[in-house]
């Protein structure tokens, strides 16, 4: 059996950094003379190079992804250093170097996922580790690209100086998330999701209701936000309050739709059974028809709690008081502070990522008897 | 239509019925369907008495299981009457007289085996010590102690239409409507659940209605057979079982046995020549 066993990525690694000698200097002449990164190519070619070759040969599992992943994040890390202060003067080799050190870390994670074990923990922190590697390369080639071309500021600033802005303005993300998010979404949300399964029983139960209200609603929901969003401010001000009216009214209607089709998910065996036991229309309702109809509950409310965000950080931009995510998108823009948009937009995936996630975990443990959740 | 009309005999026959917990007279259901209206069930007389273990057999659309359904208030007969425990089958349904299990096990997934089995004591308010009493003592009846934690999606088919037949006995109805219980379960595990339907009824003492289309199953479990045909649904035949109460399984081997099988696949057949 061979001792070698050579992985296209680390091949192309290494052919990368042969072309990246053989295209001579890592960046254009600088006025200065001075190339803070001309003094790491070495290492840097040596760190690819290296952890490429050893990757090739047959060693433990784990000891290849700690050789891949070192040698690709230090050299990606003395890349990115080293162009800083000389934006936008980087050649064909310093792309063709991070595009190496982006191989070692695609075999790094095509190893750890290939990575069997029968421990719980470590297959957990396997499977956070992976996206992890994967989104923090979006992050290190969009640093590389906007550092190495020196896009302007304006078009795209670099995910560090987001980040320097994140760190310098945390009070003032703090307010704005306490307005957006704490006020104006979560009130919004708990009163028209509420609402919408308050509505839905109805009517059920009145079936009058069902035929009047179901074709309005699927027309409410067809109205463009834009076009309601300054008719709740001229009805309830600049405050979160008119917020939340947009909010409700955006997460009315998904919930209501999917509770009244919901309702209608419990088989016909089922609520046969429950007419056998002459069990009333409240007892089959929360014996039977209620838990059947938990998966499409819960589909709304997850679908509402990003319809619930975008709702409120839209109509920000038709007034508000001096806070709010919404807000300080639209004013910083003006400004021409870019950094702190996206340092909000970043915030806002944040939030919205955290509230799906809670609302798919509480859907999980209340759902886990639905072939979708116990998987057969 | 005076083919619909019973023989004397069976009329007769019935008549004779002790403490009868099912009455039907005349009975008639004709379904509005879109193609025009379908008659389901036509002129059905029949009388069945407590303790009874009563088959219902037939070529699928000869009315058996509607049948049940009409006796369980599930549908309502056009013409005719049915009386369940001396009441309309109504008042029969709202004092909860029967245990109805269905086709399929129809448990709730979101409840454990003891919840499904408690779930008719709940509607019906029993307290929660009976509630544990009855479900300790259903779930003994029918072979499922030591599962009362598991969810339904964790046990085989047989032992969820097991799950489903203490369910229907937890509330102590005196009289058990079965919709061909084993139709969707291999012929082993069927065989197994049918003597062990016999010992639960020997002991319980119920009725029993038990919908079918096996003839082996039908005579082996049966005091009495309805054969029933269709288009309409009709009862052409009803046959009174001579085997003894004690029924070992390889009494499908005695002539005896194999006489009474003759006599329905006979009284099928009949029901089908009226075609055409």
């Amino acid at each position: 059996m061979s001792r070698l066993k050579p992985s296209w990525q680390a091949v192309l690694a290494i052919l990368f950094c042969l072309a990246a000698i053989a295209s001579g200097s890592i960046a254009a002449a600088d006025p200065a003379g001075v190339y803070p990164y001309e003094a790491t190519k070495g290492l840097i070619l040596a760190l690819i190079a290296g952890a490429a070759l050893v990757s090739m040969f047959r060693i433990p599992a784990m000891l290849e992804v700690l050789v891949l992943f070192i040698g690709a994040h230090v050299a990606a890390w003395l890349l990115i250093r080293g162009i800083a202060g000389v934006e936008g003067t980087a050649r064909a080799p310093f792309y063709l170097l991070i595009a190496a050190a982006w191989l070692l870390a695609w075999r790094c994670v095509a190893v750890l996922s290939s990575i069997r074990t029968g421990s719980k923990q470590v297959s957990t922190a396997l499977r956070l580790i992976v996206p992890t590697i994967f989104g923090a390369w979006i992050l290190i080639i969009w640093e590389a690209v906007t550092r190495g071309a020196g896009i302007p500021f304006i078009l795209l600033p670099p995910p560090s100086s987001i980040g320097v802005r994140i760190v310098n303005s945390l009070p003032i993300l703090a307010a704005d998330v306490n307005q957006t998010i704490f006020k104006a979404v979560l009130f919004g949300y708990l009163i028209g999701c509420g609402t919408g399964f308050l509505v839905a029983i109805l009517a059920d139960r009145v079936p009058f209701m069902r035929r009047g209200l179901l074709p309005i609603g699927n027309m409410v929901s067809a109205l463009p936000i834009i076009g309601i969003a300054p008719i709740m401010v001229m009805w309830f001000g600049f405050d979160w309050q008119s917020k939340a009216a947009v909010v409700i009214i955006m997460t009315f209607f998904p919930m209501l739709v999917n509770t009244v089709t919901g309702l209608a998910a419990s088989g016909h065996m089922e609520r046969d059974l429950m007419r056998t036991y002459a069990s009333d229309y409240w007892q089959t309702l929360f014996k039977l028809r209620l838990p059947a109809a938990a998966p499409f509950i819960f589909n709304a409310l997850k679908i509402n709690s990003t319809l619930a965000l975008i709702g409120a950080i839209v109509a920000e931009f038709f007034g508000t008081p001096v806070v709010g995510m919404g807000f300080r998108i639209s004013t910083e823009v003006g400004r021409m502070n870019i950094d702190m948009v996206w340092a909000e937009i970043a915030v806002a995936a944040l939030a919205g990522s955290i509230f799906y996630g809670v609302v798919a975990l509480i859907e999980r443990a209340a759902t886990f008897w639905h072939p979708s959740v116990r998987g057969g | 239509m005076s083919i619909m009309i019973p023989e004397p005999k069976q009329v007769a026959g019935m008549s004779e019925v002790k403490n009868p917990v099912i009455e039907a007279r005349k009975l008639g259901l004709t379904f509005q369907t879109n193609d025009g209206p379908v008659q389901a069930l036509a002129n059905v007389d029949l009388t069945i008495g407590k303790g009874e273990f009563v088959s219902f057999i037939g070529p699928s659309g000869c009315g058996k299981t509607t049948l049940l359904r009409v006796i369980a208030d599930l549908e309502k007969p056009t013409s005719g009457s049915m009386l369940v425990n001396g009441m309309t089958a109504e008042k029969a349904r709202e004092a909860r007289a029967y245990g109805y299990v269905f086709q399929a096990a129809a448990l709730f997934p979101w409840r454990t085996i003891s919840g499904n089995v408690a779930l008719p004591l709940e509607i019906m308010g029993v307290s929660k010590a009976e509630q544990a009493e009855r479900i300790k003592r259903t779930l003994d009846l029918v072979n499922l102690s030591g599962f009362e934690k598991k969810y339904p999606w964790q046990l085989s088919g047989g032992m969820q239409q097991r799950a489903s037949i203490a369910r229907a006995l937890a509330f102590d109805a005196d009289l058990l409507l079965m919709d061909e219980p084993f139709g969707a379960l291999d012929e082993i595990v069927r065989d197994h659940l049918n003597e062990q339907l016999l010992e639960l009824w020997a002991r319980t003492e119920k009725t029993i209605c038990f919908v079918t289309h096996s003839i082996p199953e039908a005579v082996y479990l049966s005091t009495r057979i309805v054969v029933m045909s269709p288009r309409p649904g009709r009862v052409t035949d009803v046959i009174e079982s001579t085997l003894p109460k004690e029924r070992p399984l390889d009494i499908r081997e005695t002539p005896e046995f194999l006489a009474i099988a003759a006599r329905v696949r006979d009284g099928l057949r009949a029901g089908h020549s009226y075609e055409d």
